[in-house]
């Protein structure tokens, strides 16, 4: 009796997992036949992976949203990371079409690699304080994160928002004990929604996407430092056509609309 | 699992041995491939590097503080599991063992709902006793120890059920206190499959990176294990990714030689 059932679940399990695998390679396989095959007034159609900073997830996700109502036979995937960890897989042969990174020094690695060749500046970001709403380490400016005891979270320093932060401690000339250093930037915003540290240096658009579950202070114009994100059509993208469309598309007035509105600032 | 073993052993039909060939080299070649891109020669300077030697340390230093306290608190636990007479003990074993099946990260997450600053047991820690574990080395331990304890459970468990009672209860007939029959009889009876089992707990301890990096966050000297320093390295400096990786490498290959007798003897018996 009890070993059917088990028999039963592990083969449900399997099933799902094998189908699990199965999904991601499926849908970029599928993408040449239907762009040669049925030519129509739209001529975009298939997949693309679009590599993009961790820091542009909101706005990327609005503006693929847009972008397939146009173009309704397209499909964007995304894959949010780390620049440096997303520059690393393109530049080891991932299967991107298109890359947008949080920083020149990370797009730079992937141009060194011939994986792209030009890049263009969309857009720039500036960095913030989160602090939960409750704000337990009671902060109220930049200077408070330098105090002993207070828990605070940055991104690692080989991403860009790491570098920013380091930049912005350097021109305040504190010197801050990070309790943590995180992968990327949404990692960082995590924690602080969690409340498991006191602040984290975050860009002034993820505490905007973040809503009310985190409270933003500002850092004094002259102090902050900003990061400049280019973007590329890369190279060896499986689907040229598409991918430079929606470069082109997040280049676009429209497209630089979602961003502004999302808190980025023009390049 | 039945098997014959002696000298009828058969020769190996081909549907059986291409696949067995195919999975060997599936599983030798990237442990291959790691030591043919190393960078030998620029192997010591790495190493020497602090960053690596901090890692190696913490991660040292973490993994046995997790064996230890996954021997204090685990071996009583197994003891339960295998010999207590209570309703719904096998309810029990398969929540302790959770673990076991559970994905490291998902056990990071729930840590730090539960031993987090805001956490379940957490606030209390922080409020009464001003404890925080997340992103401090005793986190570290905490996160190897959920995810590494289970493994000395059932391999000590199981022990517990196939030791002799008889000596037990002739211990018992002869005046020895329940104490000390666990402790002069049964612990000396299962010791093989205690170290055994601590061997295990300590490898799946060090090789923690889930649960480690969700919980204790990362931060060099005091909470970046050498998994993550490996993973972290990649991003910037491959060869020192490579480094480590060796370095995790021998230290494995150096567990299974310990426990060789166990695992690689014929027909599987301990």
């Amino acid at each position: 009796m009890h070993r059917t059932t088990r028999i039963v679940a592990v083969l449900a399990l399997t099933t799902s997992v094998l189908a699990g695998c199965g999904g991601s390679s499926g849908g970029s396989r599928a993408t040449k036949p239907t762009s040669s095959l049925s030519p129509s007034a739209d001529k975009l159609a298939g997949t693309v992976n679009v590599f993009a900073a961790a820091s542009l997830q909101e706005a990327f996700k609005a503006l693929g949203k847009q972008f397939q109502a146009a173009h309704p036979r397209t499909k964007l995937v995304f894959n949010f990371g780390p620049s440096s960890g997303l520059a690393t897989q393109i530049s080891q042969g991932a299967p991107a079409d298109v890359f947008a990174s949080a920083s020149a020094k990370n797009m730079d690695s992937v141009v060194k690699a011939r994986a792209a060749t030009d890049a263009t500046p969309f857009v720039k970001n500036v960095l913030e304080i989160a602090v939960p709403p409750a704000n337990p380490g009671r902060i109220t400016a930049l200077d408070d994160l330098a105090r002993s005891g207070v828990k605070v979270a940055v991104c690692q320093a080989q991403v860009p928002c790491g570098a920013v932060a380091a930049k912005v401690f350097r021109n305040a000339k504190i010197t801050v004990r990070p309790a943590t250093q995180e992968v990327d930037v949404k990692a960082v915003l995590a924690k602080v929604k969690l409340g498991e540290v006191d602040a984290g240096l975050v860009y002034v658009t993820d505490v905007l996407g973040a809503g009310a579950k985190v409270t933003g202070i500002p850092i004094p114009a002259d102090v902050n430092a900003s990061t400049s994100y280019p973007i590329a059509t890369l190279t060896k993208a499986p689907n040229k056509a598409v991918a430079q469309a929606f470069t082109d598309y997040v280049l676009s007035a429209e497209g630089s609309a979602v961003l502004t509105a999302a808190g980025f600032q023009k390049p | 699992m039945r098997r014959r073993v002696g000298p009828d052993q058969q020769a190996v039909p081909w549907p059986l041995g291409v696949p067995a060939a195919v999975a060997v080299l599936f599983l030798l070649v990237p442990l291959l491939g790691l030591v043919v891109r190393a960078p030998w020669r620029g192997l010591h300077r790495i190493v020497v590097e602090s960053q690596v030697v901090d890692a190696l340390r913490l991660s040292l230093l973490c993994a046995s503080a997790a064996t230890l306290i996954s021997l204090v608190l685990g071996v009583p636990l197994a003891w339960v599991l295998a010999r207590a007479r209570l309703r719904g003990i096998g309810l029990l074993r398969a929540l302790v063992t959770l673990p076991l099946v559970l994905p490291p990260v998902v056990g990071g997450v729930a840590l730090l709902l539960a031993f987090g600053r805001v956490g379940l047991v957490g606030q209390y820690l922080h409020g009464w006793f001003g404890i925080t574990l997340p992103f401090t080395t005793p986190g570290v331990i905490v996160a190897e120890t959920f995810v590494a304890m289970p493994f000395l459970v059932v391999t000590v468990e199981g022990a517990f059920r196939a030791a002799d009672r008889g000596y037990e209860e002739a211990a018992a007939t002869l005046g020895a206190s329940r104490m000390t029959v666990f402790r002069r009889v049964t612990l000396p009876l299962i010791g093989p499959s205690l170290v055994a089992g601590s061997v295990l707990c300590w490898a799946r301890a060090l090789g923690e990176f889930g649960a480690t990096i969700t919980f204790a966050g990362n931060f060099p000297g005091r909470t970046q294990t050498v998994p993550i320093a490996v993973y972290l390295a990649l991003e910037q400096d491959p060869e020192a990714a490579i480094a480590l990786s060796l370095v995790l490498l021998a230290v494995s290959v150096a567990v299974l030689v310990g426990l060789r007798d166990r695992w690689f003897s014929v027909g599987g018996a301990p």
